[in-house]
């Protein structure tokens, strides 16, 4: 039964998408393992590991979109969640070194010798069972969310205001992070893995599973967000992002389908983290940097929001656009140009690269008949609380704006 | 005249009651007889010699210890005479101060020291600068004398005391002979009760730490009113932490103040998330360098006054940046401010970068006018006038801010824009215009802050990144749309930055605040000051 709702969700080109991620689980790593480096197929374990980063952020980015494309919380913090996941399962590998550290203490890591620690903070206990680790990969993004976003949702803080608190969050997770007596590592994070489940993190083999798992892992929460946002509660979610005092004013428990979302999305957003630690091999504060989530933000606007494959499509676009600018000549401008892609793809494509094909079928996706594009984000600035003078500019600024809201404009 | 000051001395020493001093009175010997001792070359003799110099008064008493310190002092075994070299290699003679006629004698050998007699030396030096004659000198040889209580200054200070007239060094004076005595074991109990007072008197971090380090052995009284002395002081150093901890509030309220008031018109007033102002402000400090650089190559003599210079420069170059960006990509996103945000996201990564790309990454020195450096100790309370004409400058760009709007006809017209945009509309008012001025002052006003900041803070490309939470928290905490409200959310969350980074540290104080804040901004959405009425709904 759950099966099959979950075979029925995706349309046409969710089937693409999936067999597109299936053939590259298996062929990259085929080409990677079995093609001798000689051969012009041959894919290098660079690029394995590379093409592995970009899946995971790919993830990252389905989860923002999940929240933002479909319910409208524009999360500027999402990297918060990616980092802690990424923290949960850098604690797991760090416990795995055992003695083969530095210091060759059985149970303390080196940081934590290095800082004349005494015994295992009661924190890290635990983390040496990878069931457990796994579990709090998404216990942890996931019960911040819930907490946050049970608090913020319930008082109605929306819109740009809860952006902003989103990412007041992640900057106090840095600061935090970044200090020593916190038991993460400080500055230095975690880094100098050894194993995972027993495998060499570093080995070709190791690698290619988890570029195989990371595939798996982006094709299964597509499904995962394309049954939610299919759902009856997906159409609530998408009303929610339209109108969402309508929604509250016919009777649906607004704040309880934005806590479900925010908190889904967030444990999504923490497995992403979680298979991206052991691909770059570590994990620091830096990660929770509020720009690393504005950026994970404009992912999902160059891909198309609120369409999920556009949101994983954006990531790796932009993620294989960063790698080559950065490293050729052209590194002094990767910048600027995504500072411009910003710009540009709010100004003249607010669909998204997705956007600028053909609809296949209508889904999910408010339609567009109400004139300009992306009118799904004139409910933040429609519904009361949001702020007054965007209220004000929002329903009489431009006459064609105003008209094209009939909604709003109340 | 040499005896008759002797003469003082000796009476003063007996005044005080026969309080015990190491060795024979030496100022009863006179200046010639006390060189003497160094030509022995032991260091008894040496010790007892440094004393009795130091102690005579002598105009060249300061140089020979001097000389004695670098190792200078040189001595003739055959005929007892005491030389000075001076660093220049010209010899002197000690007792008389004038140089030696045609060639210094043969076999002069410098005096020995060892660390005992490294530290008279230091004290015998101390003391000497006690008769300086400059005020400031005297003034940190007695402080000098104070923190080192060493006994040996004790006879230095007591002449000083009878000549000082200035009333500061007096009291430094005093200050640092009750240190003495009240470490003195010999000194009696009635003078060391009176010495606590003195420096109970004192009443800062020196004094309760003079008074807490006595020893156990004080007579009861002695150590009675030394208890009462440092509960007193405690009291006394509590309140004026108070008052350290407010001031730093309010420098901090007033730089966020700074950075949050143009924002509070560009994202409260006309309601465009601006994440670019963090580079309007760095935008102004970039300024400020430019200026400066300018002025040193073209009017080094007014390098002082290139602030007047920088400020309206500051605000116009980031003033007009802001016109061009509202015009040029803002106008087009009113009604939609997640996609303002993105876009002005990006708008500031490529100003950085091209910063970047023009000044280079480090950071810039922008030098301090003379006038805004410094500290003034206002009893218990370090000033630092930088950060006292920063309180005074934010204060006046508030002020002028409230002005133009209640005021001037660019403010009349923002305000009818922002309150009702098609009646504004309606009176002929060209809208676009004036929301591109209005974003332009917001802008124009955080490159007054990136002046100011420009002062306290490095001038890097990310300076603005460091404001733009705080800034955005100031305004959400103080409520959009209303200028007041600004100020007290500054002024507030500065305070109460200050008063936690004791308790948490400057890290965990910071956390505390943001997480203040975020529940804050749960229980009150719209923040301190809310807009009420049909303005809510608009």
């Amino acid at each position: 039964m759950i099966t099959r709702r979950f075979l029925e969700a995706p349309d046409r080109r969710g089937w693409i998408f999936l067999a597109l991620l299936a053939a590259a689980a298996i062929i990259v790593p085929a080409l990677n393992l079995f093609v001798p480096s000689t051969s012009p197929l041959h894919v290098s374990t660079t690029t394995v590991a590379l093409w592995g980063k970009y899946l995971c952020f790919a993830l990252l980015a389905l989860s923002l979109d999940l929240a933002w494309g479909y319910c409208g919380i524009l999360s500027l913090g999402h990297g918060a969640f990616f980092a802690l996941g990424g923290y949960a399962m850098g604690m797991y590998l760090m416990r795995q070194i055992g003695p083969r550290g530095v210091y060759a203490h059985p149970v303390l890591p080196d940081f934590m010798m290095f800082l004349n620690w005494k015994e295992l903070p009661w924190y890290w206990y635990g983390f040496n069972h990878f069931p457990y680790a796994a579990v709090m990969i998404l216990a942890v993004p996931g019960i911040l969310a819930f907490v946050f976003g049970w608090f913020a949702f319930r008082s109605r803080v929306t819109g740009v205001y809860l952006s902003i608190i989103t990412q007041a969050l992640t900057f106090a997770l840095m600061l935090g992070f970044f200090r020593n007596d916190f038991g993460f590592g400080g500055n230095n994070g975690l880094t100098d893995f050894k194993d995972i489940l027993g495998f060499n993190v570093q080995s070709t083999g190791t690698r290619a599973a988890l570029f195989s798992i990371s595939a798996l892992a982006l094709g299964l929460g597509y499904l995962v967000a394309q049954a939610v946002v299919r759902s009856k509660a997906g159409k609530v979610l998408i009303a929610v992002r339209d109108a969402e005092s309508r929604t509250r004013f016919l009777g649906y428990r607004v704040e309880h389908y934005k806590t479900f979302v925010f908190t889904l999305s967030a444990c999504m957003a923490g497995v992403a983290g979680a298979l991206y630690v052991p691909q770059v091999g570590i994990i620091n504060p830096s990660e929770f940097a509020p720009a690393n989530s504005i950026e994970v933000v404009i992912w999902v606007a160059v891909g198309g929001r609120g369409t999920l494959i556009g949101a994983a499509l954006g990531a790796i676009l932009v993620n294989y656009a960063k790698t080559q600018f950065t490293i050729g000549m052209l590194a002094p401008y990767w910048l600027f140009a995504l500072g411009a892609l910003f710009v540009l793809v709010t100004l003249f494509l607010p669909r998204g690269v997705l956007g600028l094909l053909p609809r296949p079928e209508p889904t999910g996706v408010p339609c567009s008949t109400s004139g300009p594009p992306a009118p799904k984000l004139r409910s933040a600035a429609g519904s009361p609380p949001v702020q007054p003078g965007g209220g004000e500019h929002a329903s009489v600024s431009r006459p064609g704006a105003a008209a094209a809201q009939p909604v709003l404009a109340k | 005249m040499r005896t008759s000051y002797a003469h003082v001395m000796a009476v003063l020493l007996w005044s005080l009651g026969g309080l015990a001093l190491a060795g024979p009175p030496a100022m009863a010997q006179s200046y010639e007889q006390a060189l003497a001792g160094f030509a022995a070359d032991a260091f008894s003799d040496t010790d007892a010699a440094i004393t009795a110099v130091a102690g005579s008064g002598h105009p060249l008493a300061a140089k020979v210890i001097g000389a004695l310190q670098d190792g200078r002092l040189l001595f003739n075994a055959d005929d007892r005479k005491i030389y000075v070299r001076e660093p220049s290699g010209t010899v002197l003679d000690a007792a008389t101060g004038r140089p030696v006629a045609g060639e210094a004698p043969p076999g002069l050998k410098s005096v020995r020291l060892n660390n005992r007699l490294r530290r008279s030396v230091e004290a015998a030096l101390g003391s000497l600068t006690l008769l300086a004659p400059e005020p400031s000198r005297r003034l940190a040889a007695a402080q000098a004398v104070f923190k080192s209580r060493d006994a040996n200054a004790l006879a230095a200070l007591e002449g000083a005391l009878a000549r000082e007239t200035d009333v500061r060094v007096r009291k430094a004076m005093l200050e640092a002979r009750a240190a003495i005595i009240l470490t003195q074991p010999s000194a009696r109990e009635a003078d060391r009760v009176q010495a606590v007072g003195v420096i109970r008197d004192r009443s800062d971090r020196d004094a309760r730490a003079l008074l807490g380090g006595l020893p156990a052995d004080l007579p009861p009284t002695v150590q009675r009113t030394a208890a009462e002395a440092i509960t007193a002081i405690d009291r006394h150093l509590a309140r004026w932490e108070m008052v350290q901890h407010l001031w730093y509030g309010l420098s901090l309220g007033s730089v966020l103040l700074l950075a949050a008031i143009g924002l509070a018109i560009t994202f409260g007033v006309m309601g465009v998330i601006n994440m670019a102002h963090g580079e309007m402000v760095m935008l102004g400090a970039y300024t400020t360098f430019v200026v400066q650089e300018i002025m040193r190559t073209t009017a080094p003599g007014l390098l002082d006054y290139s602030l007047a210079i920088a400020i309206p420069a500051a605000f116009l170059s980031a003033g007009l940046v802001g016109i061009a960006i509202e015009r040029g990509v803002i106008q087009f996103l009113y009604g939609r401010p997640l996609e303002t945000l993105l876009a002005t996201w990006g708008i500031s990564l490529i100003l950085q970068q091209a910063v970047r790309t023009l000044f280079g990454a480090n950071n810039r020195e922008v030098s301090t006018p003379s006038f805004m450096s410094g500290v003034v100790e206002l009893g218990g309370l370090a000033v630092t006038l930088n950060r006292f004409w920063i309180i005074v400058f934010a204060g006046l760009v508030f002020a002028l801010l409230l002005g133009v709007l209640r005021y001037t006809t660019l403010g009349l017209h923002m305000r009818a824009v922002t309150q009702n945009r098609r009646m504004a509309s309606a009176m002929a008012i060209n809208t676009g215009r004036i929301d591109a001025l209005t974003f332009g002052l917001g802008s124009g006003i955080a490159g007054l802050a990136g002046v100011a900041l420009s002062q306290i803070d490095n001038v890097s490309p990310n300076l603005g990144q460091s404001y733009i939470i705080d800034s955005f928290l100031v305004v959400v905490f103080g409520g959009v749309g209303n200028l007041w409200g600004t100020l007290v959310g500054a002024l507030s969350l500065g305070v109460a930055n200050k008063f936690l980074e004791p308790y948490a540290g400057a890290v965990l104080g910071k956390i505390a605040l943001l997480v203040l804040v975020i529940l804050f901004i749960q229980k009150r959405p719209r923040g301190l000051f809310a807009l009420k009425g049909r303005a809510v709904e608009a």
